[in-house]
């Protein structure tokens, strides 16, 4: 039974890291690039680690899985919003297709303002 | 068929599989943050190795591993970002 369980939950995990690389391998552009690997790629190791925590009869290792699902859960926004605010203040290129740039007009404000300090 | 044979036979090669296709990326990458939103998601895949590593050979011992690895893991894009914000 539990081994039927983690069969189905590691299948899912691996299938979700799967999409994740396919994502970032055809994918057109950068940012989203960036949005299908960091969400995908967590939900992938989520589970593995929930298998981990379902095998093993033990408090310690439930405890160790649980403290690396949430520091995954907490570190992989930040650390992929911080590398889209990088791309996008190195104005790497958009897909052709882009509809919509909402940070447009606050990156000129800052250039401005920049200028402004430097005068 | 037993869980051993069917992460050996079945989720181990997905996840070789999804190295490799990240790896193209790595090579190819046209912009540096392109690569390191690669090694990003390789480090994460490496997590998940270690992991159904350490459930097929069933020592819990490795998940430390997997830990220490997150950790670099954020440690590695936050610096990446830091500085590449600073070169331009």
């Amino acid at each position: 039974m539990t081994d039927i369980l983690i069969g189905v939950i590691s299948t899912i995990g691996a299938l979700a890291i799967l999409f994740a690389s396919i994502g970032i391998l055809r994918m057109p552009d950068f940012y989203l690039r960036l949005s299908v690997t960091v969400k995908a790629s967590t939900m992938g190791v989520g589970l593995f680690l929930t298998c981990a925590a379902i095998i093993f009869p033990d408090v310690s290792v439930t405890t160790k899985a649980i403290a690396t699902v949430f520091f995954l859960v907490l570190t992989a926004p930040v650390g992929a919003h911080m590398i889209a605010r990088t791309a996008y203040h190195k104005r790497i290129a958009m897909w052709k297709d882009t509809v919509m740039d909402e940070y447009e007009n606050n990156i000129e404000e800052k250039d401005t303002e920049q200028k402004e300090q430097e005068h | 068929m037993t869980l051993a044979t069917y992460l050996d036979y079945v989720i181990l090669p997905i996840l070789t599989i999804s190295v490799i296709l990240v790896f193209i990326r790595l090579y190819k990458g046209p912009e540096v943050v392109d690569r390191v939103v690669a090694l990003d998601l390789l480090i994460t895949i490496g997590i998940a190795l270690i992991t159904v590593y350490s459930i097929r050979s069933l020592e819990p011992i490795f998940l430390d591993v997997a830990m220490i690895l997150a950790l670099i893991a954020f440690l590695g894009t936050i610096s990446f970002s830091f500085y590449l914000d600073k070169k331009k």
